[in-house]
């Protein structure tokens, strides 16, 4: 018999003690609330795991013609040129490194250490926030688009945009991409073709100027790349949020003393659980988004 | 406890950065893709074996409550990327030769 739990549990049926699952003892040996807490990452991550298989579905159909991700998020901050998903591999450090803060926490909490708790989860919110901030920064130039911008031809779906150099990500100004539709099908494509001169000049005529991407548009390819992108990094960067908020408020509570009169830190162990959650979907995101 | 947290620290950066490091060299290699897609989907199940078991103490709980969490993951999303990337391919592929047979 051990932790608080099973104890407090056992004392009042103390006869069902051989059998766990006899009754009156926690068979897991796990609290309540950190047991439902992971229930509930149990069906956030369903939500998640939902949302990139989806993803995964409209990338394979329309494999051919999907934009690269390294040529779309090249910025970095205060650096003109481009630098192939620099800024988000940053991103995906300072999450990790603050899940590590955020279980020297926890780590801390179990030494009943008031003080390291305190440091270690502002370092946690800071890291969370610095993550946020970055992700607003990259929806900002992904929104904000390219110098060049792309041309919307006339059907108001294919996007015709310029040929980037996949080695020095410089755009070439009178060369442009446009996808080719597989026989038979007006729904699916078998790749680009390249098209300049006169040709390029006449369907620029009747076509409409885009610059950047919402959720009608895509400067940089198919809609969908930037809707996926806006829905799955959006409601991740939702969770990074609440996590920063909740994270503040058991700050709060740490250090008005609260865990010290309870007798034990479990709350920030549950919030690192979620913490840590969050992370765990980045580096999948990261993956399937990003690098593939 | 805490020297283990900064080794995982270290190997799960280092690990994206070889990620990130493979994407900009062999990206746009047609013949290294397919290594790639694998490697990619290989090394994100190892950092995310990490960070469940080391920085969620999963590996510290029960066994049977490993099993309780876990196996949903391998039977009902196994389950759904198998039958949501093999419909994409068939749509992505065979679709006009469907759309000819039925005469659409």
């Amino acid at each position: 018999m051990s932790g608080h739990v099973s104890q407090t549990a056992a004392s009042t049926h103390s006869d069902h003690t051989a059998d766990p699952w006899g009754g009156g003892t926690s068979p897991y040996k796990i609290s309540y609330g950190k047991m439902m807490m992971w229930f509930f990452l149990v069906s956030d991550a369903f939500t998640f795991s939902g949302l990139l298989t989806a993803y995964g579905f409209m990338r394979h159909k329309y494999e051919d013609i999907w934009p690269t991700a390294g040529d779309v998020f090249t910025h970095f901050p205060m650096y003109d040129g481009h630098i192939e998903l620099a800024y988000v591999a940053f991103m995906t450090f300072v999450l990790i490194a603050s899940s590590v803060t955020m279980v020297l926490a926890v780590e801390a909490g179990h030494r009943m250490k008031k003080k390291s708790v305190q440091f270690w989860m502002v370092l946690t919110i800071v890291g969370g926030a610095i993550f946020v901030g970055s992700q607003a920064w990259e929806w900002y130039h992904f929104i904000h688009g390219t110098e060049h911008g792309a041309y919307l031809l006339e059907d108001g779906v294919t996007v015709m945009r310029h040929k980037i150099d996949p080695h020095t990500h410089v755009l070439e100004k009178d060369v442009f991409l446009v996808p080719v539709n597989r026989e038979g099908s007006l729904t699916e494509f078998s790749g680009f073709r390249e098209v300049s001169g006169n040709e390029a000049a006449v369907m620029k005529s009747k076509a409409t100027h885009i610059k950047g991407a919402t959720l009608k548009h895509n400067e940089y390819g198919i809609p969908l790349f930037a809707d996926f992108f806006f829905f799955i990094t959006g409601f991740h960067g939702f969770h990074v949020f609440s996590g920063v908020c909740i994270n503040f408020i058991i700050f709060l509570m740490v250090v008005e003393g609260k865990f010290e009169r309870t007798g034990h830190y479990e709350m920030v162990e549950k919030v690192g659980l979620y913490w840590h959650f969050v992370d765990l979907v980045w580096v999948f995101v990261f993956t399937f988004f990003y690098l593939l | 406890m805490r020297k283990k947290f900064y080794f995982v620290l270290a190997l799960l950066s280092v690990v994206t950065i070889i990620e990130v490091a493979m994407g900009m060299i062999w990206s746009r290699d047609e013949s290294m893709k397919e290594i790639l897609k694998y490697s990619f989907i290989i090394l994100t199940l190892f950092k995310a074996g990490y960070i469940t078991m080391v920085f969620m103490h999963l590996g510290d709980e029960k066994k049977s409550f490993q099993t309780v969490v876990l196996a949903p993951y391998f039977i009902l999303i196994g389950y759904l990327i198998f039958i949501c990337l093999s419909e994409a391919l068939y749509v992505g592929e065979f679709r006009p030769a469907v759309e000819n047979y039925f005469g659409l």
